[in-house]
């Protein structure tokens, strides 16, 4: 799932359980989230296997 | 007068200067008096710890020593079990939950004759940095009381720094030891991961949940550290030789976003630490950035899986903010745990490097000095930042790798206010650690 169909799907969540306060809080963890992908830490799937 | 120290205090119980019953009524006297005020304890145990001083007194009188916290009025943090009362972790969602048994941590300081006084405030379940959200009310600054100890552990930081308490165990996840140390003006000793038990203590992350001593100077720190390993030290702390001292300052990250006090006061002691011999080079964390990201997904991960089943049942029981940032957490993905959990290694890996050819890592520990109560941001480097990411900024790294970690006083910056200085050892050398930490506080005295 791309980080901006999480946020959508996510933030279309909390207002459907009436929590339309967490939007900034979503969009915060989103930034920190794209920032944690973009680094690629981990191993993956089509890229050579060590660590 | 309540002796500052453990040692003063120890020094005075066995000259039969004084005695337990006459230190704990002392402590008492001043939780009395100020403790309306701070809001330092949620729960105060007058007659157990009158009952405990008065073993304590009776035992040394028949020549029983049980070591250096004997008779010594110690604070715990309130998310620590101790039999027979409420584990409250600051929240309402836990009301009524009277634990059976005490933690391991806690049943070691009775060991050793500890006298306990009472249960220390803090931030909600330990989600926080400046103690606001509690369920029993903020803590308050010994110094400015419209300001924050810092937190989580903040009411054990207070209840130091005004003698309510001559220590406090509190626990650590993301700096809640070392944070309100520094904010304090007081010294905040996070071991290594897994050295002492959590066992029995509300978890925020058990994955970088730590358990330490908050106290006045290093060696009563180190007291603490060997009662709670259950295990004398075979010789007492030693002073680290500042000839052969190496310390390496990662300098890229950790210093780029600092209040300009904080700057003056840590550049200072780094200027007073190389007139008495030593060596401090730069060192680099090559993926600093990501500190924050890689935390906040393994903090959020692990207290979404606590939390998940009483933000479901109870979620008003909750104070507002810990409640948005619970439920904000239940959408961590676990792709992105796992993510997170490799960039764990990583960082780790980075540190160890940092530590090839150094001693230990030596940094401030809070950027700014404690906030104002309320204020969600402040401003810093041109921009507002929110208090909470800037309060975690230094800490929380040690977290993540496991280090030994420690904040010792370091001079004051505006308004007089406290700022602490962090020092970071390899895996396993917290002792080291401590005779590191005694030189650079004995060389800032």
């Amino acid at each position: 799932m791309t980080i901006q169909d999480w946020l959508k799907q996510s933030i279309a969540d909390a207002e459907r359980r009436g929590r339309p306060e967490l939007k900034p809080l979503l969009e915060g963890l989103a930034q920190s989230t794209q920032a944690l992908r973009a680094a690629a830490l981990g191993g993956r799937a089509d890229g050579p296997t060590h660590d | 007068m309540v002796p500052r120290t453990i040692d003063d205090a120890g020094r005075l119980l066995r000259a039969k200067k004084v005695s337990a019953g006459e230190l704990l009524e002392e402590c008492l006297a001043r939780i009395r008096r100020d403790n309306a005020r701070l809001n330092a304890f949620i729960l105060v145990l007058e007659d157990e710890a009158r009952a405990a001083a008065k073993r304590a007194d009776w035992e040394r009188a028949n020549g029983i020593d049980r070591g250096p916290l004997h008779g010594i009025p110690l604070s715990i943090k309130d998310l620590f079990d101790l039999k027979g009362t409420v584990t409250t972790a600051a929240s309402r969602v836990r009301e009524g939950i009277v634990a059976d048994q005490d933690s391991p941590a806690v049943a070691q300081l009775r060991r050793s004759g500890a006298v306990l006084v009472g249960k220390t405030n803090l931030h909600e379940f330990a989600l926080g940095t400046t103690n606001e959200d509690s369920a029993f009310g903020p803590a308050r600054h010994p110094q400015d009381d419209s300001r924050s100890p810092g937190g989580s552990s903040g009411g054990s930081a207070v209840s130091v720094a005004t003698g309510m308490a001559l220590a406090s165990l509190g626990t650590d996840t993301g700096g809640s030891i070392r944070i309100p140390a520094a904010a304090c003006g007081l010294v905040g000793l996070k071991p290594g991961h897994g050295e002492l038990s959590a066992e029995g203590v509300v978890p925020l992350s058990r994955t970088l949940d730590h358990i330490g001593p908050i106290t006045s100077c290093v060696d009563d720190a180190w007291h603490i550290l060997h009662v709670l390993r259950d295990r004398r030290p075979e010789s007492p702390l030693t002073s680290a030789a500042t000839a052969t001292m190496r310390l390496g300052l990662p300098r890229r990250y950790f210093m780029d976003l600092l209040e300009d006090g904080v700057r003056a006061s840590f550049d200072a002691a780094v200027d007073r630490l190389r007139a008495v011999g030593v060596t401090i080079s730069d060192v680099d964390i090559p993926h600093a950035e990501l500190i924050a990201p890689i935390y906040v997904h393994i903090v959020f991960g692990d207290a979404a899986a606590y939390h998940a089943e009483a933000l479901e049942r109870v979620p008003e029981q909750y104070t507002p903010n810990v409640r948005a940032r619970l439920d904000m957490a239940r959408y961590v993905l676990a792709e992105d745990y796992v993510r997170a959990l490799d960039g764990r290694r990583v960082l780790r890996r980075e540190v160890d490097a940092a530590l090839r050819h150094v001693d230990a890592l030596v940094l401030p520990t809070l950027p700014i000095v404690a906030p104002p109560l309320g204020a969600p941001t402040v401003s810093l480097g041109g921009g507002d930042v929110p208090v909470r990411n800037v309060m975690l900024r230094l800490t929380q790294l040690f977290n993540i790798t496991g280090n030994p970690a420690i904040s010792l006083p370091c001079g004051v910056a505006s308004g007089g206010l406290p700022c602490g200085l962090q020092v970071a050892t390899r895996h396993g050398e917290t002792d080291r650690l401590l005779q590191i930490a005694r030189t650079i506080e004995r060389t800032m005295q």
